[in-house]
């Protein structure tokens, strides 16, 4: 029985004009038909309508994880029952599906473990994973309901005025939305309404998502985050002004997450600010020198990124630990899971406790100097060497040539001074280098794949990915050789440590034994499988993949 | 699904209002309702301000040549919806009749003429909760097809002797059904208590008799104005005596039924 609706959106931006558009709709109706409110409105086909309004929060990860899959997550509020419905773009009628709710707060972020044990849930966990959802725009909706009668004095249609309006911190109202709904029996009706609407200046028949014109008002657009780094440079930029721009990115994707941070939001804003901030200490390395700083403000500024990140550090190892912690869990053999459980709480404790610390960090007036005098000090050399390096002329009518040339020679140098120390120090590595060695080669691996990241934008994307993804193996590997080992040194330490202040049962520390043999092995392995993932990517037909890239081309 | 048949014999004993508020009291207790307006005169029809014609006549939907869902037409209710009457109803018997399959001569006493109502009605099971079938005065194969489509006969009597013995007539014509015979559930309408006849035929009436209901439908001029509104009592006027009256007939309905009224 649920009946056909047609939509219309009002068109423009200004309130006042929206009043006179839904006026001169009625008036287009009052011509055929008796328009007459009608005394309560009808819910809405789906909806969970309270009678007077309906309320709607739209939620995504911080990184827009459900937009770039295509699909929409939307709590809706109902005095029968609440619910998530998440729906697909894609016209694939599989991908909706519903989970009731039950004390659930809209205006909180929430853990995919919020969501456990139902549809919503199941079809999210991976895609999520630990990012939380955070609520993206909220709308409140009055719907105000009109019957179309004929002649009898009969309802043949009806017409639902939508007035939907953001609520939250940049509340606003929202264009109204006109639908048209069948009653049964009656289609020539409605299609009659449908017309008579059709020619209704200043309506646009369409279905456009309530949600986007929400997200547009508040000023948000899907995938207006991203921990790429993508800075806006080209070639002939002046090479200081491709500096200051890729290192201005870096500080607002710093900048971005701080607050996310700080609110514990979800461990992923941490791990993304620390990147920026790794990413920084690299560029400041491999280009710091154009950007025409002294030698010891470079040096402070340096000192002071340095500082961030080891601020950083023990909350992350301690994230990382717990993160894995379900799958260490699973992977233990002889201990019983419930033998971490002490493990688990006191990493738990410890984490509260670091955390603690690395606020009163990021709160700091140190924390705030730093960023806000880079910010400064970045803008004004990008607002100096903005502009093409090239086709300018000096008064003599030479071509002019800035201090550090263009972005295109920064960034072959450095690229391939960088890769040149990776090939040397991996060619270097036998089987029975120390550990160090390959921890040095991680560095310098790391070093290499943010000049190729901050500079991408000027390489031929099909030859990057090819030099890309070969590093990448090769990083992941040396990753996961020096990831297990620092994993190892910490159970060890927090071992002396719960021992040391009786917290620690014998299967405990049993247990945590057992993981570190299981760490130990992965560790063998990623060492053992070294020296095929270097070859890969420094060979010959590395060398020249990479001499290409830096030529401007393919291999 | 359930099927109520509205049906007495007798003509202006108040079936159709009975069939229009019970049908809205349904919906408006979230029963996904349809009411078929079976008598041709087509009063239920008018009720709804819904015109009384149905695309091809009576002969296309009883033949199964449109089926009945494309007769359906939406109330102002929700959740009601109505199968409008149309003049071509006046011919029902001989449509019920011409409709028996291949055409053989099957005219005993609940043969398949006889059931050709239940068959078109099945399908609309996964659609609807309740069915009201609005049927004309008479003892007919319509008649007879409404009492075997139906899971409950609502009788409603004046309180008269005559209107008396048609109930008994009625429950001795259903007793002989072989197989599923409907409840029947009878009550007074029309009932003027000023009147002694009509005080003593439901006195004498009601107790003994356990297919009659104990909610009595008063005649208010409301319900007469049912026809100049042409809407159900209890939107013309809620609070009234009359909507009180079919919301209680309504509930022991249920009740009977051993089903909640909302």
């Amino acid at each position: 029985m649920a009946p056909a609706m047609a939509g219309f959106i009002v068109d423009g931006t200004d309130p006042q004009t929206w009043d006179d558009i839904v006026a001169a709709a009625l008036a287009a109706l009052g011509e055929e038909f008796t328009v007459t409110p009608e005394p309560a409105a009808p819910a809405r086909p789906g909806t969970a309508a309270d009678g007077l309004s309906q309320r709607a929060t739209w939620y995504d990860t911080f990184d827009w994880r459900l937009s770039k899959a295509g699909v929409t997550l939307e709590y809706v509020p109902g005095r029968g029952g609440s619910e998530l419905r998440l729906s697909s773009a894609k016209p694939d009628a599989d991908a909706d599906v519903t989970q009731p709710v039950a004390g659930w707060q809209p205006s909180r972020p929430h853990l995919i473990g919020d969501l456990e044990g139902g549809p919503v849930g199941a079809r999210l966990a991976s895609l999520v994973a630990m990012r939380a959802l955070i609520p993206v725009a909220a709308t409140v909706t009055a719907t105000a309901a009109y019957r179309l009668l004929n002649s009898d004095g009969k309802t043949v249609a009806r017409l639902l005025v939508d007035q939907p309006a953001v609520t939250g911190p940049q509340p606003g109202p929202l264009p109204p939305r006109l639908a048209v709904a069948e009653v049964r029996g009656y289609q020539a009706q409605a299609r009659r309404a449908v017309r008579l609407l059709t020619a209704v200046t200043g309506l646009s028949a369409g279905a456009r998502p309530l949600f986007a014109d929400a997200l547009r008002l508040t000023g948000r657009r899907p995938g207006d985050y991203s921990n790429k780094v993508d800075a806006e440079i080209s070639a002939d930029m002046p090479a200081a002004g491709a500096a200051a721009t890729i290192l201005l990115r870096l500080l607002d994707t710093i900048d971005a997450n701080g607050g996310g941070v700080l609110a514990d939001i979800d461990t992923e804003f941490l791990h993304d600010l620390r990147v920026s901030v790794r990413r920084t200490r690299s560029a400041l390395k491999l280009f710091g020198d154009v950007l025409a700083l002294t030698a010891e403000e470079l040096e402070c500024y340096a000192a002071g990124f340095k500082w961030v990140g080891d601020l950083t550090t023990p909350t992350r190892d301690l994230d990382v630990h717990l993160l894995d912690f379900p799958g260490t869990v699973r992977s233990l053999a002889a201990a019983r899971p419930d033998d971490l459980e002490p493990f688990r709480a006191y990493l738990e404790g410890r984490r509260r406790r670091e955390f603690r610390v690395l606020t009163r960090g990021l709160r700091s007036p140190r924390y705030a100097a730093l960023t806000q005098e880079w910010r400064a000090r970045l803008s004004k050399i990008q607002q100096e060497r903005a502009g093409s390096a090239t086709g300018r002329r000096n008064r003599a009518g030479h071509r002019y040539q800035p201090p550090g040339g263009s972005a295109r020679v920064l960034a072959a140098e450095r690229t391939r001074a960088a890769f040149v120390k990776v090939a040397k120090r991996g060619a270097a590595i036998t089987p029975d280098s120390p550990a160090q060695d390959l921890h040095d080669l991680r560095k310098r691996g790391k070093e290499l794949r943010y000049a190729l990241e901050f500079f991408a934008p000027l390489h031929e994307p099909g030859a990057y990915a090819n030099v890309v993804g070969d590093l990448k193996r090769l990083q992941d590997c040396l990753g996961e050789f020096q990831d297990t080992e620092v994993q190892i040194e910490e159970i060890r330490s927090i071992a002396a440590a719960m021992l040391a202040a009786h917290e620690a049962p014998a299967v405990t520390l049993l247990a945590m034994g057992e993981v570190t043999a299981g760490l130990a092995a992965r560790q063998r392995a990623a060492r053992a499988d070294f020296e095929r993932r270097f070859t890969a990517f420094a060979d010959v037909a590395g060398q020249r993949r990479m001499a290409a890239l830096l030529r401007g081309g393919t291999a | 699904m359930r099927i109520y048949a509205i049906y007495n014999i007798k003509g202006g004993v108040g079936k159709t209002t009975t069939a229009v508020n019970l049908g809205y009291l349904a919906a408006e207790a979230g029963l996904r309702t349809v009411l078929w307006d079976l008598d041709p005169q087509g009063a239920a029809s008018f009720m709804f301000r819904i015109k009384p014609k149905v695309k091809g006549g009576g002969k296309a939907l009883i033949s199964g040549k449109r089926p009945l869902d494309d007769a359906i037409k939406g109330t102002d209710f929700d959740n009601l919806d109505l199968i409008p009457a149309d003049f071509t109803y006046r011919n029902m018997d001989l449509l019920l009749d011409d409709a028996k399959p291949g055409g053989r001569p099957d005219d005993a006493p609940g043969g398949k003429p006889a059931r050709r109502l239940s068959k078109l009605l099945a399908p609309l099971a996964d659609e609807y909760d309740a069915v009201f079938l609005d049927c004309p005065p008479s003892v007919s194969l319509v008649s007879e097809n409404v009492l075997h489509a139906a899971d409950t006969v609502v009788v409603p009597l004046i309180p008269t002797t005559l209107s008396v013995r048609t109930l008994e007539q009625l429950a001795a014509f259903v007793g002989e059904f072989k197989g599923f015979r409907p409840e029947i559930f009878a009550f007074f309408s029309m009932v003027d208590r000023r009147k002694k006849l009509h005080r003593e035929i439901i006195e004498q009436l009601a107790a003994p008799r356990g297919d009659v209901a104990r909610t009595i439908i008063p005649s208010l001029s409301v319900i007469e104005s049912m026809s100049v509104w042409r809407s159900p009592v209890a939107v013309i006027a809620p609070g009234n005596a009359a909507a009180k009256a079919y919301r209680a007939l309504w509930a022991e309905l249920r009740a009977r039924e051993g089903l909640a009224s909302s």
